[in-house]
């Protein structure tokens, strides 16, 4: 028996593929938990780190919260905040959101910091205001950047998204968490592949937005 | 501007009561070794820098008392490498400040390849992006960029000093034709004394800590610097710089000792003689110089016995520095003056430019004494 034949044992079961716990259900699940702590992730992260890298003040706070964050597990959070919250998606997305926000605030930050100076001082000196020397001028040009910020936390949201099954929730970690549970070694295999390729389907989307949304100007340094 | 003045909160005066009137439509060069706080000068008149102390005025109004980005807006701003926005295609770089005072799209890219034309780029470079053009080319897209929305003044940042000397020098000459055209009245920092020469229709040269040590128009910086660092800062061959400002119009220049390729012996005796040269420039049948033929021989033999003429200048046109050391690089001592279509129209010794370099010595002082005496009478 090897890992080939249970990846091939799984998916060519074709009780796998409809049903509740059929793949397209888990693989739907675990891409709406992933894509609802992106969002919050960004949501938080990106503001914070373009108005911080503008201004360039509180870099050593960011810094320091970075590092916090990053050191805090996914999985022991996790079950403290069950046990403290009770059963709900927040205990889910809570340690799925810290996990993310940090390459995007940095990364982001980093980003808008390190722009080329004298197209923004160029911008300004041509009466542009702030709002738009940030929104057109840094962040087209910090975009590459920004961008790969994100695309390593969707990357790491997509694998740690299985935790949410230890708390009964669904995704791509049901098979892993059953699968262990019931010695069915197969289920297991099968989660773990399931996810790795969607990590690369990750991958292979900010790739995709790259190409549409970073402008060929800037491309060519990314 | 009146007694202009920037310290910074640690102290540090940059700027110190600096006091420049900047006449209109001409072009105003802000010079001096760096930290002389020539570029905070040249930032405070669009408020990039706010001034500590005194009062900047353009055409009457204080820039104090308008909004920022609308003063702005008004005023050209070109700085060093461009910095062109690198997401953006050319035409969309130079149309910035007409997009920003609200033009429509359309209005903003006829209004860039006009401009393109303007600064001497092909208009096939609208689409492309800054990455794919030189750093003159760049640098042209910069002056067009801050030329878009037609503003009175232009602000220019040492916005040649990163490219090479030879893209610099077109581009000083192209700087000098779109003034000539626009009528700008352009403020330029660099710290190349030469290009403050060759730009400035008056130089203002600063000192470390801010402060004016010269105001005046670039010959008579170079003939009458105001004190020993404005002497050093012009450096060597102050002398043969200021010929630059003597044109090579009144220049005597002979016409006998020249003759056409195919001359007769008789011919040539009777150029040698009228003219009393020891050499005789040859032309070709269009009256283009071939070469110097050395006394004794005749012309009309093969090119290779010509000595080279070197390079001609043009009557007129050139400055007597141009001339003289065109008559410097002759084998002959000589110097060929051609007209604008390359055809000699004589040529000059060393001595005789001597000769009318002291005369333009003289001329000047003649002027300047009797500018002195008008300014005593009045």
């Amino acid at each position: 028996m090897n890992i080939l034949h249970f990846v091939n044992a799984f998916f060519s079961d074709s009780a796998r593929w409809h049903g509740y716990d059929g793949i397209p259900t888990r693989v739907a699940e675990h891409i709406e938990y992933s894509l609802l702590a992106l969002v919050i992730a960004a949501a938080i992260g990106l503001p914070v780190g373009l108005v911080t890298g503008h201004t360039g003040r509180g870099g050593n706070a960011l810094a320091f919260i970075a590092t916090a964050a990053r050191a805090l597990p996914s999985f022991g959070l996790l079950v403290l905040l069950f046990v403290l919250m009770g059963l709900g998606m927040l205990p889910v997305m809570i340690p799925l959101v810290v996990l993310a926000v940090p390459p995007i605030l940095v990364t982001t930050y980093e980003a808008v910091r390190s722009v080329d100076p004298s197209p923004v001082d160029a911008a300004r000196g041509m009466g542009m205001p702030e709002s738009r020397v940030l929104l057109q001028v840094e962040l087209p040009e910090a975009l590459p950047l920004i961008l790969g910020g994100l695309r390593s936390a969707a990357i790491q949201i997509v694998s740690t998204a299985t935790i949410a099954a230890y708390v009964s929730f669904g995704g791509l970690g049901r098979y892993i968490v059953d699968g262990l549970y019931q010695r069915d070694y197969e289920k297991v295999v099968g989660g773990a592949t399931l996810t790795a390729l969607l990590a690369l389907l990750t991958l292979a989307v900010f790739w995709a937005v790259s190409r549409v949304a970073v402008s060929p100007g800037v491309r060519r340094s990314a | 501007m009146d007694s202009v003045t920037k310290r910074y909160p640690d102290g540090t005066v940059a700027v110190d009561r600096l006091s420049l009137e900047i006449p209109d439509r001409t072009i105003t060069v802000l010079v001096g070794p760096s930290g002389c706080g020539k570029t905070t000068t040249l930032r405070m008149i669009n408020r990039m820098v706010e001034p500590s102390e005194g009062t900047i005025l353009v055409d009457g109004v204080d820039v104090q008392k308008q909004p920022v980005n609308t003063l702005r807006r008004s005023m050209g701003y070109v700085i060093q490498n461009a910095g062109l926005f690198q997401h953006r295609t050319i035409a969309d770089n130079i149309a910035t400040v007409p997009r920003l005072l609200g033009w429509s799209k359309q209005k903003a890219r006829a209004r860039a390849e006009e401009l393109m034309e303007r600064v001497g780029l092909d208009s096939s470079l609208a689409k492309r992006y800054p990455y794919q053009l030189s750093g003159g080319q760049q640098q042209r897209v910069g002056v067009a960029r801050a030329l878009a929305a037609d503003p009175p003044v232009l602000l220019m940042d040492e916005p040649f000093s990163a490219v090479d000397p030879v893209v610099r020098k077109g581009l000083q000459e192209e700087l000098l034709r779109i003034q000539g055209e626009l009528g700008k009245t352009i403020i330029f920092v660099t710290h190349d004394i030469d290009e403050a020469i060759r730009l400035g229709t008056k130089v203002a040269v600063m000192r470390t800590g801010g402060r004016l040590a010269q105001f005046a128009e670039p010959a008579e910086l170079l003939s009458a610097p105001a004190d020993a660092f404005v002497e050093d800062f012009l450096g060597e061959g102050r002398g043969v710089r200021r010929l630059s400002f003597f044109p090579s119009e009144g220049l005597d220049l002979l016409t006998e000792p020249v003759v056409a390729d195919g001359a007769t012996a008789e011919q040539t005796a009777a150029a040698r003689e009228a003219s009393g040269a020891p050499y005789l420039l040859v032309t070709d049948g269009e009256g283009k110089p071939l070469g110097w033929s050395e006394p004794g021989s005749l012309p009309g033999g093969s090119p290779e016995e010509l000595l080279p003429y070197g390079r001609p200048f043009v009557a007129g046109q050139d400055s007597l520095r141009v001339a003289l050391d065109c008559a410097v690089l002759s084998p002959t001592g000589w110097a060929v003056a051609v007209d604008g279509t390359g055809r000699v129209v004589g040529v000059v010794s060393q001595e005789t430019i001597g000769e009318a370099i002291r005369g333009a010595h003289a001329a000047g002082r003649k002027a300047d004494g009797a500018g002195r005496k008008a300014d005593v009478a009045g």
